[in-house]
């Protein structure tokens, strides 16, 4: 599969980013590089192989549903660009 | 008007009610100020590691098995992504390829042998709360909500009127409630609800175009919004237009529903498994054992009702209704023969007087031994029903024998002949005029001089017996 300059839009648009012609040039390049490599991958055999998600070998790692202290307001804002009575503020969305 | 055919699927958020967070240990408590239950893992910082609570995983699975799913041997966990600042990872943990459950069922009313498909159960977490700016340029975001656990439900599109819907949804709360493993309360969004439905040609197979409902706030208005769209769809089609695939909001004040024009109808959620959590194995002996514990489910519970005990299917679906009233009134049973009897007293007056006075059903102390004996006491004779209801309104909150009760306080009832006929004299020399004006033919007297006996007597003589002795009485005396 070819990454087109569309696709490479679509996603940008996807997450709100705004690209230029010449960075949805350089990333579609790019994109299709990486694209490149997965083909070779797909070469190899791994019928009867399930697939890997995680290569950790633990299964059914739960957590007890205690209560533990969540941070205060004044440190969960902190860092927002913007807020107002407790709350982040944004832009408008829809 | 029958030319077109609804075909309706839902989807169903319920909260489970942990103490805390899915992916982490903030607590779930409903209205708390903006932003204070939160931590690095539900604010999406980086470089977090989410660990799964036990008891979402546990309540996700009995869920599944009481709407009859196949229940996954493993599970896994997926990315939803989506830029919208209610989750600020960008992303929401929910299960994609492996929800907990699959091709389930549930039995709904005049449904039981054909009862409506459930496509899935899976687990996510639920986003944060944006409060738009009426005016403004702005939205306010609390991320208080932000990985509160989900169990989202969802029917095949199985279900063929607004009604039905209706019927689904209760049957299914009830049943959730049964669980004991979320509370669904809707006021507070614990419950949420989103509709699909098309119309088609009766009698076809393929499935129209499908508009999307949202916004419902109630049951009503989910039933109100759908039989809204399947007018408005009926006039378009009538009309030989088309209906477009859309997404629209339910308005409960103008009673329509609108397009939402929202770029959010592009569903592009780029779904991949999520990296920070492992498998989950389900293995057969859990299944089995939360199989094994889940409760009697409502629909088994009314139909053992009905049979067992001779109630209509109104009765028995009162008595269903909640939990604790069905085994109240079971245990009742035990000290009261009468199953007729102790349904109206529980599903009339004992709701009622808790309601009046503001006790929650399961906090009520009256146990169901001293609830048989008030109706024993009723159908002895030695208590009239009116002295019954009010014994339910003086004992609910206590652990008193009525028997000792209604002794203390006088209020047995008076039987005897001679008691009620000094009372009737002492009455009709009070209130000569009356007995005069009955004399004279105004009826209503009589009705008055049975509210003075029964005035003397507390409320404890048999009205019955009054009525009768006072006629034989007055008429007597009119005869000589």
């Amino acid at each position: 599969m070819q990454i087109s300059k569309e696709i490479v839009s679509h996603t940008g648009h996807l997450a709100r980013l705004h690209l230029s012609d010449d960075e949805l040039e350089l990333y579609s390049s790019q994109l299709n590089k990486i694209l490149e490599y997965i083909e070779k991958l797909k070469k190899i055999d791994i019928t009867n192989i399930a697939p890997t998600f995680n290569v950790l070998n633990l299964k059914n790692v739960l957590r007890v549903d205690t209560v533990r202290p969540s941070l205060t307001s004044e440190e969960a804002l902190k860092n927002a660009p913007d807020k107002q009575d407790n709350f982040f503020v944004v832009p408008k969305v829809y | 008007m029958n030319k077109f055919e609804p075909v309706i699927g839902l989807e169903i958020h319920i909260h489970l009610s942990t103490e805390s967070k899915i992916f982490c240990s903030c607590s779930t408590k409903f209205g708390n100020s903006p932003n204070s239950l939160t931590c690095p893992i539900c604010l999406g910082l980086p470089g977090v590691l989410p660990v799964l609570n036990k008891k979402a995983f546990h309540y996700a699975i009995k869920s599944s098995l009481a709407l009859n799913c196949q229940v996954s041997e493993s599970i896994t966990f997926d990315r939803k992504n989506y830029y919208y600042p209610d989750l600020p990872k960008n992303y929401q943990i929910s299960q994609y390829g492996t929800p907990v459950g699959r091709n389930g069922f549930l039995k709904i009313k005049n449904r039981s042998s054909n009862p409506v498909k459930i496509n899935r159960v899976h687990m996510e977490e639920d986003a944060g709360k944006l409060i738009h700016d009426q005016n403004g340029k702005i939205s306010f975001v609390d991320l208080n909500r932000t990985g509160i656990p989900l169990i989202e439900i969802v029917t095949e599109p199985d279900i063929y009127s607004p009604d039905e819907a209706y019927d689904f949804l209760q049957e299914l709360k009830i049943t959730i409630l049964y669980l004991e493993i979320a509370d669904c309360n809707m006021e507070e969004g614990s419950l949420r609800c989103d509709a699909n439905i098309s119309l088609r040609k009766a009698g076809d197979k393929k499935l129209g175009t499908k508009i999307e409902l949202k916004n419902m706030n109630t049951f009503k208005g989910i039933r109100q919004a759908l039989e809204y769209e399947i007018q408005r769809q009926t006039i378009l089609l009538e009309e030989g237009e088309k209906v477009t695939h859309q997404t629209r909001l339910w308005d409960p004040l103008k009673q329509k529903t609108t397009s939402m024009r929202s770029k959010e109808d592009i569903h592009d959620y780029r779904y991949f498994p999520d990296p920070d959590l492992l498998t989950y194995e389900i293995s057969n002996k859990m299944r089995n054992k939360f199989k094994d514990e889940l409760p009697e489910l409502p629909m088994a519970k009314r139909e053992r009702f009905k049979k067992d005990y001779f109630l209509s299917e109104y009765d028995a679906d009162l008595l269903v209704r909640d939990k604790f009233i069905a085994s109240y009134f079971e245990e009742t049973l035990k000290f009261h023969i009468n199953p007729k009897a102790v349904c109206n007293f529980l599903t009339s007056d004992m709701v009622g007087v808790a309601h009046e006075k503001k006790i929650k059903l399961s906090n009520i102390k009256l146990t169901p031994k001293n609830c048989g004996k008030i109706l024993n006491l009723v159908k002895e004779g030695l208590i009239s029903i009116k002295t019954a209801k009010e014994l339910l309104f003086d004992l609910l909150n206590y652990d008193i024998d009525p028997e000792k009760y209604i002794e203390e306080k006088n209020l047995k009832q008076m039987n005897e002949t001679s008691e009620i006929k000094n009372v009737i004299e002492t009455a009709c020399k009070e209130n000569s005029q009356a007995v005069t004006d009955y004399k004279n033919g105004k009826n209503s007297a009589l009705k008055f001089l049975v509210g003075q006996v029964m005035r003397l007597t507390k409320g404890t003589a048999n009205p019955a017996m009054v009525n009768k002795l006072l006629n034989e009485k007055l008429n007597k005396e009119e005869g000589k």
